[in-house]
């Protein structure tokens, strides 16, 4: 047992039905130390933490919290023995001021002394250098601050073990710049810190020391300049990296040069209010929409699918003026569209795999066409080893997935339909790196069959690297197109910014 | 290894949802057969007019369920679409009753003869409790009101209107062919409600292995943004689990006022919408929609049916007979409930696991 270890799990155990989601998993955390959890989705690290925090019991295993056993049934406990967790999405009440959330839940009696509650909340804020008032509504501060009050919270508890789960994801790079000089400075306190994210940079900004796991092992624990990032997208995928850059030139597609419109859209616009856009694809290409969050580029192509009310515009599809009203419609047509919340939009949880991957087919097929258990079964077997998609039976409910194993899912639903047009809308969001890179590749691959895709994707490197056109948005507007030479960063840069208005 | 296949097997048995009404069904037949297994007796006789006729607990049991099974089909749809439960389904079977009376009797509440068929009577009233199903669906699916809430209006003005459509007398079919539907058929030795009830059964058997009746509405239940966008309308889906729930309705109300062929306004299936609602419960669907099993909620209706029915042998006074319904019920829903069944799976798990761990050392 190290000396300095404020945290100790030993041999950690955890399955779910039949998924071993953790087997034999060590962790050390040592004091004053900002601690990096990696690994694909699906390897284990958030079994990791809810089972630390005691949202999950553990199969087997120990836990020992400075060199003393403990075992946590329950997140209150792990909170009374020190152990805070901040989840990306924030789980305090935006309409009660900063200190009430601060205070919440940890008053003792009936009584609150408001006064004593301000003070120790104001003191708090400025020591811990965070731009808020004890008095503000917190929902009135920015995403940072309110994550930063989140922290403090958790501080203020005397806390020993810090858990950040993925609090950069809705940052900007000021904010998260704020937030590491709020880091750095929990851990000169000696604070230790599990930081799990998705962000390599940032990893390699303030970690000091890298645990890896994958497919619910431990692959090793690291020191951060011992271990270059190339090694560590290798560890984390347990293969030589395969070269990004390349994907696209190897599967020129014959449809390159191919001039046959599958869809165009004249002065389209729907009730999400994006202003009436041109937009066309031809067979065998892949284009994308690119823009700043919230640029409309998503209602974009919800128009395009019927998911938003259609307010005007034409629509022509193999040359045929067509009328989508509703998804339905588009579908018929042959469109498929992967919808940008995968959470809220695209699976149905509570649903097995099977019925996932069926549904848009189902319902294609009409009310009175089920298709049968066994054809079911066939299909869902086929697209589970066709987009290797990790799951115990194509019983298990999809919920149960881990989020990139979801995502394959849905696309196993639209490819089942055979469409001659997929939308894919965020498709690599809050994946890992290897997911990415197959669903990246199974792009340019069906484009090479003849079928065409419109990508997005927050990461312009991934547009860059999928997509021969880019139509980019600006405050819920078309500004811009472009293909060919002009597609670089730079110049995509600038047109989102606005600075070359073409 | 053939013993452990067999507990495999055991096991898979009992987290299957359909367990828990089993489960149930076999305790209050266990207790019966300690306490009197007289119970189980069916014995064969002739009726006051001649037809042979089957008689015992167990043929009251499967009588007397056959309202509340086919309501239970009804009302599962209903909350596996929507969420929630249709609380009208007592007040639409007075209407229903009410409307298949008025059509037989015309204007003279005792006539001689009934003035139209049975069959047109009873497309009309179905007719009748698909739009009030219709009513209850448009408010829940289209105006987005909470199924409880919607379905308080008729549950409400329901039995004033079944008396109105009557103008409150209260009518009585003379002629006996009509209490065939209620009671036996001549020459039949088993009552004519568990035909229809089981009649129901197959039909929605068929309806849910022919169309995708199924899929739509857990989809729906689950995440209507999600069943939207691939193509399905959740609107239309919700409002058709209500007209289906109307239709459900009308049956029910056929047999009940075919039972006693006249009808009592404020009487008539009491608290009805209650025990539908229970069976869906005691068949382990969630009430809060999404996933159902259809077997299991019908089952529940009978395991209802029986506990009643046990309470009564036993001599309970009825007006007691509530309180005693609703200690089982306590042990049974909260047995069900999710929750505690997935303590009690950990604790099984946990039990297996100190045994493995025992032989591995």
């Amino acid at each position: 047992m190290q000396h300095e270890a404020v945290l100790e799990m030993r041999g950690i155990y955890k399955s779910f039905y039949s998924v071993k989601a953790l087997q034999n998993v060590d962790f050390t955390l040592r004091k004053g130390e900002i601690h990096a959890l990696m690994g694909e989705n699906g390897a284990g690290k958030s079994t990791l933490i809810k089972v630390l925090t005691g949202v999950h019991p553990k199969d087997a295993g120990e836990v020992f919290l400075e060199g003393k056993p403990i075992d946590i049934r329950s997140p209150e406990e792990a909170q009374k023995n020190g152990i805070s967790t901040v989840y990306q999405e924030i789980t305090l009440c935006p309409n009660l001021t900063v200190a009430e959330n601060m205070y919440i839940g940890r008053t003792k009696g009936v009584f609150t002394n408001w006064k004593e509650m301000r003070a120790g909340a104001t003191e708090m804020l400025e020591s811990l250098g965070i731009p808020a008032k004890a008095e503000q509504q917190l929902g009135s501060c920015s995403i940072a601050v309110q994550q930063m009050v989140a922290i403090a919270r958790a501080v203020d508890m005397d806390c020993k073990v810090l858990i950040l789960d993925e609090p950069t994801s809705s940052l900007d790079e000021s904010e998260v710049a704020k937030l590491f000089r709020l880091m750095l400075d929990l851990k000169s306190r000696g604070v230790g810190i599990i930081f799990v994210t998705h962000f390599l940079d940032q990893v390699y900004e303030v970690c000091d020391r890298i645990t890896v796991l994958r497919d619910g092992h431990l692959v090793g624990e690291y020191e951060i300049e011992k271990l270059p990032r190339v090694e560590l997208v290798s560890k984390m995928l347990g293969k030589e990296l395969d070269d990004l850059a390349d994907i696209k030139g190897d599967s020129s597609s014959e449809y390159a040069e191919s001039q046959e419109i599958v869809y165009e859209a004249d002065g389209l616009s729907s009730t999400a209010g994006i202003k009436p856009f041109d937009f066309s694809i031809h067979k065998g290409e892949v284009n994308g929409f690119t823009g700043l969050l919230g640029s409309g580029r998503s209602e974009c192509v919800r128009a395009i699918f019927g998911a938003d009310k259609v307010i005007s515009g034409k629509v022509m599809i193999d040359g045929k003026e067509a009328r989508i009203s509703k998804p339905r419609d588009a579908m018929k047509h042959g469109i498929g569209y992967l919808p940008e919340d995968r959470k809220r939009d695209g699976i149905v949880g509570d649903l097995s795999v099977r019925e996932n991957i069926i549904l848009a087919l189902q319902v294609m097929k009409g009310f009175f066409g089920p298709i049968s258990r066994q054809k079911a079964e066939e299909f869902a077997d086929e697209y589970i080893k066709l987009l290797d998609i990790k799951t115990a039976s194509s019983d298990t409910p999809v919920k149960s997935l881990s989020g990139g194993n979801q995502q394959k899912v849905i696309l196993a639903r639209w490819l089942l339909t055979n469409p001659q047009y997929l939308i894919l809308d965020e498709p690599t969001r809050g994946i890992d790196i290897g997911t990415k890179v197959e669903i990246q590749k199974l792009v340019l691959k069906l484009a090479g069959e003849g079928k065409s895709v419109t990508f997005i994707s927050s990461e312009i490197d991934e547009m860059l690297r999928t997509c021969s056109r880019l139509i980019v948005m600006r405050d819920r507007k078309a500004v811009g197109e472009l293909s060919g030479d002009e597609l670089t960063q730079s110049n995509i840069m600038n047109t989102i910014a606005g600075g070359d208005n073409k | 290894m053939t013993a452990s296949t067999l507990k495999m097997k055991t096991l898979s048995i009992v987290r299957k949802q359909i367990f828990i009404p089993i489960a149930a069904l076999l305790i209050l037949v266990v207790f019966n057969l300690i306490a009197d297994p007289s119970f189980f007796k069916i014995t064969y006789s002739l009726s006051s007019d001649g037809s042979p006729i089957l008689s015992g607990y167990l043929i009251t049991i499967l009588d007397n369920a056959s309202e509340l099974a086919i309501l239970a089909i009804g009302m599962t749809l209903v909350t596996a679409a929507s969420g929630g439960q249709d609380i009208s389904v007592g007040a639409a079977i007075a209407i229903s009753g009410s409307v298949v009376l008025r059509v037989l009797c015309g204007d003279n509440p005792r006539p001689e003869e009934m003035q139209a068929s049975i069959l047109t009577a009873f497309l009309i009233s179905c007719l009748v409790s698909m739009l009030f199903g219709a009513f209850n669906g448009t408010l829940v699916a289209y105006f987005n009101i909470q199924p409880m809430i919607a379905t308080l209006i008729l549950y409400t003005a329901g039995r004033s209107i079944a008396a109105w459509i009557n103008n409150n007398r209260l009518p009585i079919i003379s002629d006996p062919s009509f209490g065939y539907f209620g009671t036996f058929f001549p020459g039949i030795p088993i009552p004519t409600p568990i035909f229809i009830a089981v009649l129901c059964m197959l039909i929605i058997a068929l309806v849910l292995k022919f169309t995708t009746l199924g899929l739509y509405t857990q989809a729906v239940g689950i995440n209507p943004n999600s069943a939207k966008l691939n193509g399905i309308n959740p609107q239309l889906v919700k409002f058709i689990t209500y007209v289906i729930m109307g239709l459900c309705v009308a049956v029910a109300g056929f047999i009940k006022v075919t039972r006693f062929s006249t009808i009592n306004y404020s009487v008539v299936a009491a608290d009805i919408e209650m025990d539908a609602i229970l069976a869906v419960a005691l068949g382990g669907n969630v009430l809060s929609g999404g996933r159902f099993n259809m077997a299991a909620s019908i089952l529940g209706a009978y395991v209802i049916q029986f506990l009643t029915t046990t309470l009564f042998k036993f001599n309970v006074s009825s007006a007691a007979l509530p309180a005693y319904k609703a200690v089982v019920v306590i042990v049974l829903v909260v047995l069900s409930a999710p929750a505690v069944r997935e303590k009690i799976g950990k604790l099984r798990k946990k039990i297996t696991a100190s045994r493995l761990g025992k032989e591995a050392v």
